[in-house]
Order: C-alpha cells, then sequence, then structure tokens
C-alpha cells in the first residue's frame, strides 16, 4: 500500500470516480484556475490543490471554473443533481455557506422529501473547516454541526487519508446531498491508502483505539487530540477508547452506546460548538439512551461560545487542545 | 481638483502610505511574524485615495479582502492597523479580527470583509441610515470584480436604486477573482454596463489614473450628496501582488507582472503628471516620501513589540458567555 495524505486521497477519490462515472463533474472557484488570465490553465488545482490535474483529463465540460457566486454554485449542483448529473461542488471555505444556505437547506436538502420521493439529489458539496491558521472569524468555523441538524443532509468528516478516499467515493454514490468537511490543518496528514477504489458505508463508526475506562468520542481534527491524549493517560494507567464517527449524518449510535456501556464514562471533544454542537448532540443520546451506565457526568470539551479569535495566543486558546481533554478526563475521574 | 497643492499633497500621502504599507508587510510576511492571511492592495492606491478624499468621518464605506488600501484613505490610524494585522491588544479591532476584518467606526469604516460579496448589502444600509435620518451622508461600497457577480451586489443595486440610497458602487477591477480572469467570469461587457443595467449611472475609469477616478467620484458622490440617488464606478488597476500573500500566480505570465510595474503605477503616473504640471515639486514629494517610510517603520516596530491580547481577552465582547 502506498502512504498518501489527505489531499492526495481526495485526488485518487475523485479522479477514479470521474472515470467510472460521466455524470460526475466538478464545479467551484478555482477548482482548475488561471482561465482569462495571461498564465497557465489549472493554476491552482482547487483553493487546496486537491483537485489539480483534473481538468486535464476531464476536460472544463467535467471540472469547471466558476464566478465567485456560491449561490449560483450550490443551486447549479442541486438542479444538475435532480436532473441527471452528479455534480461536486467545491467551497472553499464552510463560512462561506452563509452565502448560500438558502440552496442547501431549502432547496437540496427537501428535494426527496418535499416532492413525495420522487427526485434524487445525488450532489457532494466539498468544503473546509476548522480553526488553527490565524484565518480569523469567516474562515475559520467547523460549522458541521447545523448542517447535521438538518433533515435530507448527509454530514461526513474523515480524519485520515484512509477515511477520506473511501468517504468520498461513498458520497458520490449517494443519492442525496452530502457535504464532505474537510479539516484545513489535515491536508498533509497521511496513511497508507490503497490505490484501487474502495466505499467505506456512512453511519459507521471507526474505534480508533480500544479502552476500557474512558470512552472518547471525537470528530475530523480532534480525533488526532483524543489519541494523544488518550496515549498520556495510558502512561497514567487510565484505558481510553477513542471513537471517530466519522459521519454525524447518519450518526452510528450503536458503537457509541456500546463503548460507553463498556466503559461507563464519556467524554466528547467537538471543534464545532459550545451550545447545540456535536458535543450536545452525543451528550444528549448518551444521557437519554445510555443513561444506566454512565458512572459519572458527561464532559464536552468544545471551544468557548465566541466567534473564532484571529490573534495567535486567543486562538490558541480557543481551539480544545490535549491538555483540556487529559484535564476532562482527570475531571471525570477525579485524579 | 487638480491644482489646490495642499489637496494634491494629501492625495499623495494616502497613495504613498498605501503603498509602504503594503510593500513592507509583502517583506516582514516572510519573517512569519504575521499570522494569517494577508491580501495586498499595491497597485490599486489610486482609487480609494480618489474615492476617500471625497468623504467625510462621518461618510461610510464597506471594504473587502483586500481592504488595507480603503482603511488607511479613510483615515484609520496606521499604527492600530498594523498592530492588528500582527494580532497585538493595541490593534484596531484588539487583535481580534486580523486583517481582513479591520474596522473603525469613528472613521466611517464599517470593515474590511472577509466574504467576497459581503458588504453591499451592508453598505446600503449605512446609506439607509443617511436617509432615514435625514443627514447628507454617504455609503461608499468597495468591490472587485470578483464581487460583481455576486447575487448580493445585485440585490444591493437594485435596491440601492428603488430606494434613491445616498450610495456609491465602487468596482475595483484589479484583472483577477482570486486565480480567474475578469474576462472570464464577468459575463457582461463591462461591470460598469451591467451596472447601468440595473438603472444606476455608471462609468468606467481607468483605475491607475488618479485624475480620472477623482473625477468620477466626485460627481457620483455630490450625485448622492444632495439625494440624487446611487451610482456606479468600474475602476480598473491590476493588482501588483498574488490574490494573497505566498500566491505562486501561475495564472499570470511573467511578462505581466513586469509590465505592470513600469506602466500600470499609479504612484508613478500621478508623480510625472504632478511634477510636469509644476503644482507641486519633486522636494515635496520625496519629503512626504520620507515621512511615510519613517511612519511605516515605526508602526511595524511598535506591533512587533506591543503585548498579544490574553486568555482573559478570549471571553470579551461576545454576546452571551457560557
Amino acid at each position: 500500500m502506498t502512504q498518501k495524505t489527505i489531499r492526495e486521497a481526495l485526488n485518487d477519490a475523485l479522479r477514479q470516480e470521474m472515470r467510472r462515472d460521466n455524470n460526475v463533474i466538478i464545479l467551484g472557484e478555482d477548482v482548475a484556475g488561471g482561465h482569462g488570465g495571461t498564465g497557465v490553465i489549472d493554476a491552482y488545482g482547487g483553493p487546496l490543490g486537491v483537485t489539480k490535474g483534473l481538468i486535464g483529463e476531464f476536460g472544463a465540460n467535467r471540472v469547471i471554473d466558476t464566478p465567485i457566486t456560491e449561490s449560483a454554485i450550490m443551486g447549479a449542483a442541486a438542479g444538475a443533481a435532480a436532473t441527471g448529473l452528479r455534480p461536486i461542488a467545491e467551497l472553499m471555505f464552510v463560512d462561506f455557506m452563509g452565502v448560500c444556505f438558502d440552496q442547501i437547506f431549502n432547496q437540496a436538502a427537501k428535494f426527496r422529501y418535499m416532492f413525495g420521493g420522487k427526485t434524487r439529489t445525488p450532489m457532494v458539496i466539498r468544503t473546509t473547516i476548522g480553526a488553527g491558521m490565524r484565518t480569523a472569524a469567516q474562515h475559520s468555523q467547523c460549522l458541521y454541526h447545523m448542517f447535521t441538524s438538518v433533515p435530507g443532509l448527509k454530514c461526513v468528516m474523515p480524519s485520515n487519508a484512509y477515511d477520506a478516499k473511501g468517504l468520498l467515493i461513498e458520497a458520490i454514490r449517494d443519492d442525496d446531498p452530502v457535504i464532505f468537511f474537510e479539516n484545513k490543518l489535515l491536508y498533509d496528514h497521511a496513511c497508507d491508502v490503497p490505490d484501487e477504489s474502495y466505499a467505506i458505508p456512512f453511519g459507521e463508526a471507526n474505534v480508533v483505539r480500544e479502552g476500557r475506562d474512558i470512552t472518547i468520542v471525537a470528530f475530523s481534527r480532534m480525533v488526532h487530540i483524543a489519541e494523544e491524549a488518550a496515549k498520556t493517560l495510558a502512561s497514567e494507567g487510565i484505558s481510553v477508547e477513542v471513537i471517530d464517527p466519522r459521519t454525524t449524518s447518519p450518526l452510528d449510535e450503536e458503537t457509541i452506546l456500546e463503548s460507553v456501556e463498556k466503559t461507563g464514562r464519556l467524554v466528547v471533544v467537538d471543534e464545532s460548538a459550545a451550545r447545540c454542537g456535536m458535543a450536545a448532540d452525543i451528550a444528549g443520546l448518551v444521557a437519554e439512551k445510555g443513561f444506566s451506565s454512565l458512572k459519572g457526568p458527561i464532559i464536552q470539551i468544545t471551544p468557548p461560545h465566541t466567534p473564532v479569535p484571529f490573534s495567535p495566543p486567543l486562538e490558541d486558546a480557543y481551539i480544545p487542545t490535549v491538555a483540556a481533554v487529559v484535564a476532562g478526563v482527570h475531571r471525570l475521574l477525579k485524579v | 481638483m487638480g491644482s489646490d497643492k495642499n489637496e494634491l499633497l494629501d492625495a499623495y500621502r494616502r497613495m504613498k502610505s498605501i503603498r509602504e504599507f503594503e510593500e513592507r508587510i509583502h517583506i516582514e510576511n516572510t519573517t512569519g511574524e504575521i499570522p494569517g492571511f494577508v491580501h495586498l492592495y499595491a497597485g490599486q492606491e489610486a482609487i480609494a485615495t480618489a474615492v476617500c478624499m471625497h468623504l467625510r468621518d462621518s461618510d461610510y464605506i464597506g471594504s473587502t479582502h483586500r481592504g488595507h488600501g480603503h482603511s488607511i484613505a479613510k483615515g484609520c490610524d496606521i499604527n492600530a492597523m498594523m498592530a492588528e494585522i500582527y494580532g497585538k491588544k493595541t490593534g484596531l479591532c484588539a487583535g481580534k479580527g486580523g486583517s481582513m476584518h479591520i474596522a473603525d467606526f469613528e472613521k466611517g469604516m464599517l470593515g474590511a470583509n472577509a466574504i467576497v460579496g459581503g458588504n453591499p448589502p451592508l453598505v446600503i444600509g449605512a446609506a439607509l441610515t443617511a436617509k432615514v435620518q435625514g443627514t447628507d451622508g454617504v455609503a461608499v461600497s468597495f468591490s472587485g470584480d470578483g464581487a460583481s457577480n455576486q447575487g448580493t451586489t445585485f440585490e444591493s443595486m437594485n435596491m440601492a436604486i428603488v430606494l434613491q440610497l445616498p450610495v456609491v458602487f465602487i468596482f475595483e477591477n484589479n484583472g483577477y477573482g482570486e486565480g480567474t480572469g475578469c474576462d472570464y467570469a464577468v459575463g457582461a461587457e463591462s461591470i460598469a454596463r451591467r451596472a447601468e443595467g440595473f438603472g444606476l449611472p455608471a462609468v468606467q475609469v481607468d483605475g491607475t489614473d488618479f485624475f480620472a477616478v477623482e473625477a468620477a467620484a466626485k460627481e457620483a458622490i455630490n450625485r448622492a450628496r444632495m439625494g440624487q440617488g446611487p451610482s456606479a464606478i468600474e475602476a480598473v488597476a491590476m493588482r501588483f501582488y498574488g490574490h494573497f500573500e505566498g500566491d505562486p500566480q501561475a495564472y499570470r505570465s511573467a511578462e505581466e507582472l513586469t509590465q505592470l510595474r513600469e506602466t500600470g503605477d499609479c504612484l508613478k503616473i500621478f508623480r510625472d503628471r504632478v511634477e510636469a504640471d509644476k503644482h507641486v515639486t519633486k522636494a515635496d514629494l520625496d519629503q512626504i516620501d520620507q515621512e511615510v517610510m519613517s511612519l511605516i517603520d515605526s508602526a511595524v516596530n511598535a506591533a512587533r513589540e506591543a503585548d498579544f491580547p490574553t486568555k482573559d481577552d478570549l471571553l470579551t465582547d461576545v454576546y452571551v458567555s457560557y
């Protein structure tokens, strides 16, 4: 097997699916780049380089640079999806969802149900999430919790390159709108990724690390924070199970509940939001369906309820850290 | 304007301040001390300056991710701007906003904006305030060629004409929206012609020619101030640097970049003209160059030495804390 970064794994998935199905197209801002300029085409290959080289193989009819018009991109993807294509719309930063929210949550998300099951909307929105790059309040949010709360949308957030490839292939083949959240700080994260095509089903959590004393549920980049914390805690003799749900909608409730039944203690690490975020959602699930297993309160490790600050010391204090997770576990165990 | 020495020197000082500010950030950015994204305005100085020369502190502007030039032209404190870009507590936004969110309401600067097409609706709001309160205030929206294609921009132009708001839409066509050429992304013959379609008086001007922008801005701003409704100006001037600092700019040819500095430098064009007209002397302008250099120097030094905000600042100025 080859070591690939998340960026390469995603490119792999896109290329293989575009070869398999001519109805798969990509559209977005600078997915190639360079049109109308004095330099070269494919100047960017996507703002973060994920779609590099695809226009060379599939042409400008299937790798489509758009103006900076997010509502039109998302609406065009939804309309094309409902009429026969499988569009992958790229949105540079999830924050820009604010510009095009209507086309996603009032339109694409509702078609199948609202039209009595008579249509499918097989579109994927690839977008980037996460703080840590000093890109301030309008370029750093996670927001997957908001989309998770909208019926009709599927939400995927891979934490490693293997999952990134398999989940993106699954997303492209899925008949419903899927929002695919890529953490900006993880693009160069590498692991073994098969060259051949494979799909990872939605709603199946990955037990990243098995343990007996504590269950930590974490999403996207927070999975790595949780793993680091688990290593520290292991050196203190505390055995931590780390669960990466991989998709928040659908959510693998069973794996989480079974783990809590075993450990009796739950910590949720989530960068999305302090209120009404994924941490609160998982806490609610376990409080309702796993209450009898709990030996202590559920601990939620999230950013504070503020916009993402710009200044480095503030942003560092904003993002959940390994130390914060370890402290949360200590609090729970009264160590 | 055109012969008043003080006005000419004021205009040159603003343009030169923007240029030096940006050139210095271009250099300082490589030290790693400047966090996050910076988008430089160098090459477009004549536009922000010519427009803001006709605005008062009580008038409002809305800006873009490429907002340093607008902020300086509107009178924001350069030291506090630099500190903000360095993420320091002494910054205009206390370090919480950074380059893409510099704002100073006391100077009528409603904020740089990291959302393309984010400011036009807000700016017509500022114009609405002026209209409802019966002041002769004016609001100006600065957008790029990229934002000219956004629905928010179209909606704002239409609402401005419907409500006869005292607003001017400035479209700075710098050739590229990120890495895609304007000729590809703007379907209309020109941004100005499209604005006309919304019912706005609109002109296209050479954005490297301070005096051309100034004449158009004067007319449009006066129209707004007299209660005669909105206007649009498309000012064409290429940016010297990439979309963001670090952008390899493969979408531009080397020749294009070289030629820009030779033929598209608005400061050089301005200097040549005013020196030739003998309204100001080379010595007057050189003197300003020196003063600006030392101002930017001290701004960078002060920004470097200033304190970062502390953890306690994280939870201030949020509506509700939990």
